[in-house]
């Protein structure tokens, strides 16, 4: 057993958007009445403004509180002399996002990126707009404080194997690691920057089913390698480098159904990765052919722990009617992780009847699970990581609450390497934006350093807010607040106005 | 094994510019000509092409652009903007809504099921049909690929009633009737449209799409005329008359007619099967809280196939009207209680917009699900519903050339007939009559939510 060494939280360091204009949700205009005072440049706190030769630039709106900033004694539209500011919604932030990742939430997560910071702006940071499950669950947080605790002693560190079997206890200092997104439905650089962000954060990075590169090999320690139904670049050889292995049964996204990788995303190097044929559309089909039962199963699982006597074993499964039993499977196969991937996780590409409509949210699921676990006495003996629409901190800690140990998370990452959700991954080159392609022109629009600070930063900003609500609920270690749906309440099956404490 | 069923399709393009989401706004006032604008690095080639669609003759613009945003996000002046368009919000209603209608235009023109990358990005869950989830399985069960091919999924199903058991005289002589069923390879039937413009085209239109996909379209007596005599096999006609109104002669000819529900029903039941004993009847009658009662009775009197009809919103008829996914649960359990659910086909319709509408139905109950704005949409309706006021179709839909709508329906068509495979896959179920009202495979939101969200904040720890 190797003793968890200390842990040092890596550094934050700004990085701004590699775009000229980050997009915002204000968007402030000078007039022709402006006489370059300079008066809005010193008074605002934020940076918004530049000084400019004919009169100022209004270098960073995004950085703008809003019109809620007119209580304030340094807002800048009632102090100009010349009453030359302008502050207007921006027309193309009202096209990002949608009713689960709003505008708000896309933009609070990219600030979180570039600063590490909690955001202070006017922008929703905590629920989206999907009028259920996450969305209408809320904390209630006692009126009356807690004797104080210090938000530095709150520990946030999660077991992994809690099998009781002789295999190695991995704790992570953080409760979550990063899911599986392959090599060919990311860039390398993406890829690497999710690897590096996991490594600095002293937790893991999955590898999804596309192969292990070797530009991996340095953070061999916090990579987990996929085996799922393709078995695309699994080797003996990648399953004995790692700490843990995951099978991956289904995926939220698509349940049920295999993966799919376009022709055009089969580059050369992603061809050699998988085996497979430049061009040609590779999919990955459903279900483990070599598995009809809990038993073959158990092989499987056996198989891995034969080949690497040192991995934990991670099952990857979708949230079906009967996900309750599935978790119970998977507990007797001797899986020491049962991930949970809920319907409205995130994907390279899938029909979109799939991801609508099939298996269950996330928020149903791991309640269900965690009570059946626990009414057969074992949900102490495993790890349960839930995955699959968790977009925000609060989410987070709302699937702790309803009976995870952990998260696993995807889509948040690509909004901090500037993912705004066009959902054109699947198509020709890929992502325009660099970030889910193989196109070796588009790769080249990510640096590794500046994916791998962005993804840092923002989990920084998501521990400051676990943190902070620990605090605040009274609690000490992130594990105490498993299951406790005691703290959690559904605005549509209780009236705030009846409720003691405050909702958050 | 019989051939697998397959819809041929091809690529089709509008005749009318598609409505897209958004649009793009580029000022050129103030363009400070950079030596590498950001226009000319877009890499969907979006300006480059812009006002060369000679044949919509409109600006290629907006129907390129994916919305990546950096030209949005480089132009240094700030120049180009995305906004909402207004034409798109206004489309339809908030049961027909833009996503939908979209969606269907595009599987109309390509044939192909919509895919995209990233997570679902809609509500929750909500009314209707979106108050559901469909099951998959996970580990155990045979295997299947029904859609990259080794597999057969069969999405046939049989319309007609089905006799539990025959009956012999005597002698051993059949006195059962001869059991005449009718088999359509995919769950789907084309019904009478709530509105359109003038029909002489459109009717041939769906009577061709029918034909392209082995099913029926409903043709009422009224709008009968010779000139689809040419597609008697996809007939289903709608006799809201006397029997005596029809030509007899037609009537020996068809293998599936319509009635409407009504005290003389069961006579002119007889009637007919007097005229042409293997042809099959359907009941027409609109869904409402007696709907149940209803189909008992009428599966009780011998009829064969009930046809409920819900309104263009998906709800019955009544005051606090039901969704008909959730009536038809109701019929569907009502006859297994009383152990005749499987002498008799349920047929329903009204408000079926999507692929998964279709696989949820069948969950819910029916047999197979009746289709209608979804066939306009096809042909590029955009659901302003002016031709029910009597003005002009803006898409002169009643100008459609018969070939090409037909081929637009068969996109349609294909694209559903994948979805339905999709979501019958996950399931691991491989045949769509065993579909048929296997709720155990659903998911309904009233009790999830009972089961896991109704508990909490009421201090139940776990």
């Amino acid at each position: 057993m190797n003793p968890p060494s200390p842990f040092t939280p890596p550094e934050i360091r700004r990085v701004p958007s590699r775009f000229r204009q980050a997009l915002s949700k204000y968007r402030i205009t000078l007039t022709s009445d402006c006489d370059n005072c300079g008066l809005c440049v010193t008074l605002c706190p934020y940076d918004v403004y530049q000084k400019g030769s004919k009169r100022p630039r209004v270098a960073q709106d995004y950085l703008c509180l809003g019109p809620s900033c007119h209580k304030n004694e340094f807002y800048c539209l009632a102090r100009c002399p010349r009453d030359a500011i302008r502050l207007n919604p921006n027309p193309s932030f009202e096209v990002l996002g949608d009713k689960r990742w709003t505008s708000d939430l896309l933009a609070s997560t990219w600030y979180m990126a570039e600063t590490g910071e909690i955001p202070y702006q006017d922008i929703n940071y905590k629920t989206g707009d999907s009028g259920g499950g996450f969305d209408k669950i809320r904390f209630r947080l006692p009126s009356v404080p807690h004797p104080a605790i210090s938000e530095e002693a709150i520990s946030l560190a999660i077991e992994l194997n809690r099998s009781g079997d002789e295999r190695p206890q991995i704790a992570l200092p953080v409760p979550f690691y990063l899911g599986g997104m392959s090599f060919g439905s990311i860039s390398i650089h993406s890829m690497l920057s999710r690897v590096r962000a996991a490594t600095a954060w002293g937790t893991f990075c999955c590898t999804g089913e596309g192969g292990y590169p070797d530009e991996l090999k340095p953070y061999d320690d916090h990579v987990i390698t996929q085996v799922a139904t393709g078995l695309f670049g699994v080797r003996e050889e990648t399953i004995k480098r790692v700490r843990i292995v995951e099978f991956k049964y289904a995926q939220g996204a698509k349940p049920g159904l295999g993966g799919h990788l376009l022709g055009d995303k089969v580059t050369p190097e992603v061809a050699r990765m998988r085996e497979a044929v430049v061009g040609s559309s590779l999919f990955s089909p459903f279900p483990f052919h070599s598995v009809y039962s809990v038993e073959d199963h158990k092989k499987h699982i056996d198989w891995v722990k034969e080949i690497n006597p040192r991995a934990l074993v991670s099952v990857k499964v979708s949230t079906p009617n009967d996900v309750d039993m599935v978790a119970v499977g998977s507990y007797f196969a001797g899986a020491h992780i049962l991930q949970l991937d809920g319907s409205y996780g995130g994907t390279g590409a899938a029909p979109d009847i799939a991801k609508k409509n099939i298996a269950m949210p996330l928020e149903y699921a791991v309640p269900k699970v965690h009570r059946f676990l626990k009414d057969e006495g074992i949900r102490d003996k495993i790890t349960i990581i839930a995955s699959g629409g968790i977009r925000t901190a609060y989410d987070a800690a709302k699937i702790i609450a309803l009976g995870a140990n952990g998260i696993c998370l995807g889509t948040l990452d690509m909004v901090c390497l500037e993912c705004l959700r066009c959902h054109n991954c699947e198509s020709g080159r890929g992502c325009a934006r660099g970030i889910a392609t193989t196109d070796p022109e588009l790769t080249k629009l990510i640096t590794q350093d500046w994916g791998t600070q962005r993804i840092i930063n923002a989990y920084a900003a998501w521990i400051k807010q676990w943190r902070s609500l620990l605090r605040r609920l009274g609690l000490t270690r992130i594990q105490d607040l498993v299951g406790r749906w005691d703290l959690l309440v559904h605005l549509d099956y209780a009236d705030p106005q009846d409720l003691e404490g405050v909702l958050e | 094994m019989p051939p697998k069923y397959h819809i041929e399709t091809a690529n089709v393009p509008n005749r009318y510019p598609t409505i897209t989401r958004s649009g793009v706004i580029a000022w050129e006032e103030g363009c400070l000509k950079c030596p590498r604008c950001v226009k000319r690095e877009c890499i969907y080639g979006v300006y480059d092409k812009k006002n060369l669609d000679a044949r919509q003759m409109v600006d290629s613009l907006d129907s390129l652009c994916k919305d990546c945003f950096r030209c949005v996000q480089n132009c240094p002046n700030r120049l180009i903007h995305k906004s909402l368009n207004p034409e798109y919000k206004n489309l339809g209603d908030d049961y027909w809504t833009p996503e939908i209608i979209s969606k269907l235009w595009f599987q109309a023109e390509t044939g192909r099921i919509p895919v995209s990358g990233a997570g679902y990005g809609g509500p929750f869950s909500g009314p209707g049909f979106d108050a559901m989830w469909t099951d998959m399985s996970e580990i155990v069960r045979p295997t299947r690929d029904g859609i990259h091919g080794r597999e057969y999924i069969s999405t046939q199903v049989d319309l007609g009633r089905k006799w539990m058991s025959l009956e012999f005289d005597d002698r051993g002589n059949l006195l059962s009737p001869a059991q005449s069923l009718v088999e359509i390879p995919l769950p789907i039937i084309f019904d009478l449209l709530p509105w359109s413009p003038p029909r002489d085209r459109i009717n041939h239109t769906l009577l061709r799409g029918a034909r392209g996909i082995g099913s029926f379209a409903v043709i009422s007596q009224q709008e009968w005329e010779p000139s689809l005599k040419q597609y008697l096999d996809q007939v289903l006609l709608y006799i809201n008359q006397a029997v005596e109104t029809v030509d007899p002669e037609l009537i020996k000819k068809l293998r599936l007619v319509e009635i409407p529900d009504g005290p003389r029903v069961l006579e002119r039941f007889q009637k007919l099967k007097a005229i042409n004993a293997e042809v099959v009847i359907a009941v027409r009658l609109p869904l409402s809280a007696r709907s149940s009662e209803r189909a008992l009775e009428l599966t009780q009197d011998g009829i064969e196939i009930l046809h409920f009809t819900a309104n263009e919103l998906g709800r019955e008829q009544g005051e606090d009207p039901w969704y008909i996914k959730d009536r038809i649960k109701e019929i569907h359990l009502h006859l297994v209680r009383f152990g005749v659910r499987d002498q008799i086909t349920l047929i329903a319709g009204g408000g079926i917009a999507m692929a998964e509408h279709l696989a949820k139905l069948i969950l819910c109950g029916a047999d197979a699900v009746a289709v209608d704005i979804p066939l306009l949409i096809a042909l590029e309706c955009r659901v302003c519903r002016r031709c029910a006021a009597g003005i002009p179709c803006p898409v002169t839909i009643d100008q459609i050339y018969p070939p090409r709508g037909e081929a637009r329906i068969r996109n349609l068509m294909a694209g559903w007939h994948n979805q339905l495979l999709e979501i019958m896959g996950a399931m691991g179920i491989r045949e769509a009559r065993r579909l048929r009202g296997e709720m155990g495979r659903a998911m309904f939101f009233e009790d999830l939510e009972a089961e896991v969200f109704a508990s909490l904040g009421k201090g139940v720890a776990s």
